[in-house]
């Protein structure tokens, strides 16, 4: 059963377009990733679920509730992280949080006892009665966690919650959301670190520009792709030719589905292929022609395989190119009501 | 299958009756303004301490303008006071807008409106009470230094007249302070606009000199002053006995009593209000 049910979202700033006909099922119970470059739709996607903003087109649906009109049902419902933490400078965590709890209408007593628990679970006691403006980033990340889970909500969703985080808040954070979706809530986050799906995540999509690209489980989207992955050099450092010689010689081997050769890291050649039982092959075949092994890994297809596949570049590229585009000002004036 | 999708908590969510709430989320809201007032006092401070310069330093300027020159033979410092009471006020109140600015700056406007308020109105009616509360405790500070300084104190009744203009006052400058915190872009321009506004105002109203000394387009301007209208019935106040009924102001357009100096304010606040309504409601929406 899908908790979330995202219907052909459209939704532009001005001219530029942010959402393209994106559609997206999260079901109930599961830790859901959106993986995406920055500027690919993450945060608008998640604030459109948190009620702050509107699609120009497109049905928005949270455990059957209609996100256009049931807003303060989907808000009971929902636990929002924004990615750029707002908190009040002047108050101490604990204010902060009492602050949020009477604004879920929580009973005082009750609120209390809540904000204890979340102390406790998100290891703040040593700095929450501390001025909010003395906080590390991580500070604020868990800090901003525990409003969200106040009052217990049924979906928390979370945008980039580790970005430039320290290990320690990231692996406290990680635990946290880990416990939740064992405990029955569904938690929705976005990321640009593969490793952080590959971490968490039961299942996941990928965006970009706006779209849904691909979905299902981390496993499934790597099976999909097909093929191990192995790098394989003949010595140190080879040079253009050579490689190219090489390449010449495994292409036609059974099982060998791609070859690239990598020249930023020393004409080593990246490889597709069927499966394990080919890489003996590769090695007779290079020992006959006088060129034996000097370095061979293999390994599974990654996320950033699956990410290229789909997108024809790796996850990286795709910053870099949509860095350039975004109108930071355009965003700012966005989220400012 | 069934899954039990809408399965809100009902033990942590109350489901005590919408006043409640509201009351709940708007004590939470006025709350947090003040402990942020207590912990970074400088406005509560300077607010006082501006228009007690100006009472001081103005007062000085002219204490020996010739008797009988002001209405009714009064001394300078005494004409001064009502006028540097409802600057107070006035001051106080123009700067209703700017936490809430900053919270549409910061995002934590975001936060508040991601939660499931009964009614965003709390975040308007939190700034009213907060700013209300400050303006007023400013002015009575100055009341009771110029009362220090030998420039009168009104009675009992009169005490209730000067609070009740100035609340009217507060109200009709809070509603327009908060109107431009949601319609201007930024905190810079909020300053800028604050900051043009304050002495203007204060310079063509009755504050400083009466109606008599001015040349008629500014005697115009000066009668159409809001400030006038509040700064009139509490001059009367300090005078004497009160009598609302009084002629208080010789306008270019005719006599202003003091009731309609009143009906003026309380007009000018509801006008306010309402035409601020929508945009606050575009805004929170």
């Amino acid at each position: 059963m899908s908790l979330i049910v995202l219907d052909h979202l459209e939704k532009s700033y001005g001219t530029i377009p942010a959402l393209r006909d994106l559609s997206l099922q999260v079901p109930e119970g599961c830790l859901y990733g959106l993986l995406g470059p920055n500027g690919a739709g993450k945060t608008t996607t998640l604030r459109i679920l948190a009620t702050l903003l509107a699609p120009d087109l497109g049905d928005v649906r949270i455990a059957g509730l209609d996100a256009l009109k049931d807003q303060r049902d989907i808000r009971r419902l929902i636990g929002y992280v924004a990615q750029e933490v707002a908190i009040d400078k002047i108050l101490t965590g604990r204010e902060l949080l009492e602050l949020q709890g009477d604004l879920y209408h929580l009973r005082p007593k009750q609120r209390n006892q809540r904000i204890d628990e979340l102390i406790e679970m998100l290891g703040m006691d040593p700095w929450i009665d501390r001025r909010c403006g003395t906080y590390s980033g991580g500070m604020r990340r868990r800090l901003d966690l525990a409003a969200g889970l106040l009052h217990r909500p049924q979906l928390l969703i979370l945008d980039e919650p580790t970005v430039g985080l320290d290990i320690e808040s990231r692996a406290v954070i990680w635990n946290v959301l880990r416990d939740l979706r064992d405990q029955g809530t569904t938690v929705l986050l976005s990321t640009h670190y593969l490793e952080e799906v590959e971490a968490l995540a039961d299942r996941m999509a990928i965006i970009d520009a706006g779209t849904v690209i691909a979905e299902g489980t981390p496993n499934e989207l790597k099976k999909r792709l097909g093929g191990d992955r192995v790098t394989l050099r003949v010595r140190e450092f080879s040079n253009e030719q050579e490689a190219e010689t090489i390449r010449d010689l495994l292409q036609p081997l059974d099982g060998v589905q791609n070859i690239v050769i990598n020249r930023s890291q020393g004409h080593s050649l990246n490889l597709v292929v069927d499966g394990e039982a080919v890489l003996p092959r590769l090695r007779l075949c290079l020992e006959e022609a006088g060129l034996p092994v000097f370095a061979l890994a293999q390994s599974k297809p990654s996320l950033d395989d699956v990410y290229l596949q789909a997108t024809g570049r790796t996850l990286m590229d795709a910053e870099l190119a949509i860095a350039g585009q975004r109108d930071p000002k355009q965003e700012r004036k966005q989220a400012m009501r | 299958m069934t899954t039990p999708l809408l399965q809100i908590d009902t033990s942590q969510v109350s489901s005590r009756g919408a006043l409640t709430e509201i009351i709940q989320e708007t004590t939470a809201l006025t709350r947090r303004l003040f402990v942020q007032l207590k912990r970074r006092p400088s406005t509560l401070i300077a607010g006082v301490l501006q228009p007690l310069i100006w009472l001081i330093l103005f007062g000085a300027l002219f204490s020996k303008a010739p008797e009988g020159l002001l209405p009714g033979g009064m001394s300078y410092g005494r004409f001064l006071g009502a006028g540097v009471i409802v600057f107070t006020a006035f001051s106080g109140a123009l700067n209703a807008g700017l936490p809430v600015m900053f919270d549409r700056e910061f995002g934590f406007l975001n936060r508040l409106l991601v939660a499931p308020l009964r009614s965003r109105s709390s975040i308007v009616f939190a700034s009213v009470i907060f700013i209300t509360t400050l303006s007023l405790v400013q002015s009575l500070a100055i009341m009771v230094t110029a009362a220090l300084l030998g420039y009168g104190w009104p009675g009992a009744g009169g005490l209730l007249l000067v609070l009740f203009t100035l609340l009217l006052l507060v109200f009709a400058v809070t509603a327009l302070s908060l109107g431009l915190a949601f319609a201007l872009p930024g905190h810079i321009e909020l300053i800028a606009v604050i900051f043009v506004a304050n002495l203007p105002l204060l310079f063509a109203s009755t504050a400083l000199a009466p109606l008599s000394f001015m040349p008629v387009w500014m005697g115009w301007l000066a009668a159409l002053n809001p400030l006038t209208f509040a700064i009139e019935p509490i001059r009367a106040a300090y005078a004497g006995p009160l009598d609302l009924s009084l002629v208080l102001l010789d306008a270019p357009y005719g006599s202003v009593t003091g009731q309609t100096c009143l009906l003026v304010l309380t007009g000018l606040t509801v006008g306010l209000f309402l035409l601020i309504r929508p945009l606050l409601n575009r805004k929170l929406s």
